[in-house]
């Protein structure tokens, strides 16, 4: 009951954020923001290889959007992702881990490459030009803004994000919503309910 | 009497421990840890706990590290499911209390990174408190995911 509160409270969450970004970025208009959550896209992976959504379809897709050089929120959700995953064992074959970057001036392929290194071996990071991450972000309503704190350096700016972690269907299609800071051990029980 | 057991086991302790700061130091710092880094890494975090012995409140107000152009005080928030991260002006450790730092809370923020920091190394971190002054303590690097849970002994 608590939980199923917590992902109202973050489904509101998420709809105040989205209707934020879209009075900012009127381009994308969303008819529904707390339902059309996910959509098309065009990225590439840590390889440097060019997917679209069309490339995740028929798995199950744990999708999270942080920036690499966070070392804090990103790399602990990015733990319980892949702990979960281990949790799920075989069942795990089903899902395609994704972080996507929202800081793709600094997270070209070659540093998602190291980055996804220390994570589940399923995990693949995928980022791509300013305006094709704008649109991802828009699609699942993500917003994302560079801060650049006093006195540092051109490149030591951090980024404010939404961080929660989107469970999608094989189609696709939205399924449920994780808080960050979620226990993998629910997070797997919560998978498998779904999957 | 129980006093008696309490100080007999605090000078056991003391007597075990390695770290000469366990001996009356008004701060004490456990358990302090940071993930392993990628090759190249621009940034990483420390975490620790910090316990004030002395019956006066204290401050965390400064860290001070060799490993990275900066080493700042942060802490993450979360606003409406949006993450924020950024410095903080001070950490209060409570007279007789503790203070932690961890992961999605206040941490030790290392920008510019000069060395990746690689598992099982250690680095030194050097702590300023408002009354107690400077506290160095020894930063044990975990594996790149990892979240810092501790065995306590
Ligand atoms: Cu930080």
């Amino acid at each position: 009951m608590q939980r199923r509160l917590m992902i109202l409270a973050l489904l509101a969450a998420l709809a105040v954020s989205g209707a934020a970004l879209w009075t900012l970025n009127r381009s994308v208009p969303v008819a529904n923001p707390s339902v059309n959550i996910g959509g098309p896209f065009r990225l590439v992976d840590h390889h440097a290889k060019p997917v679209t959504e069309a490339d995740f379809r028929g798995r199950h897709m744990l999708v999270f959007f942080g920036y690499t050089y966070c070392p804090d929120v990103c790399p602990t959700a990015m733990q319980t992702v892949s702990e979960a995953l281990d949790m799920l064992g075989k069942e795990a074959g089903n899902i395609r881990p994704v972080f996507i970057s929202v800081d793709p001036d600094r997270d070209t392929p070659d540093v998602l490459k190291d980055f996804v290194a220390n994570f589940h071996p399923s995990l693949t990071g995928l980022t791509g030009t300013p305006e094709q991450i704008k649109e991802v972000a828009n699609a699942f309503r993500v917003y994302f803004g560079k801060v650049k704190p006093e006195g540092a350096e051109a490149d030591e700016y951090l980024m404010n994000h939404t961080a929660g972690v989107y469970l999608m269907g094989p189609d696709g299609k939205f399924l449920t919503l994780f808080s960050h800071n979620v226990p993998p051990e629910d997070m797997a029980a919560k998978i498998k309910k779904l999957l | 009497m129980k006093t008696r057991v309490f100080l007999v086991a605090a000078l056991m302790l003391a007597a075990l421990s390695l770290s000469p700061k366990t001996f009356a130091a008004d701060i004490t710092v456990s358990d302090a840890w940071a993930r392993a880094t990628p090759p190249k890494a621009k940034s990483a975090a420390a975490y620790l706990g910090l316990k004030n012995n002395s019956g006066e409140a204290d401050q965390l107000i400064a860290v001070k590290s060799a490993i990275a152009k900066k080493t700042q005080i942060h802490r993450t928030s979360m606003e409406n499911g949006i993450m924020k991260m950024g410095r903080v002006e001070g950490i209060d450790v409570p007279a007789g209390g503790m203070a932690m730092l961890k992961p999605g809370g206040h941490h030790v923020m290392f920008m510019g990174l000069k060395q990746q920091l690689k598992e099982g190394s250690h680095f030194p971190l050097t702590l300023v408190f408002a009354k107690a002054g400077e506290v160095t303590a020894m930063v044990k690097v975990m594996k790149p995911g990892g979240m810092g849970h501790h065995h306590h002994h």
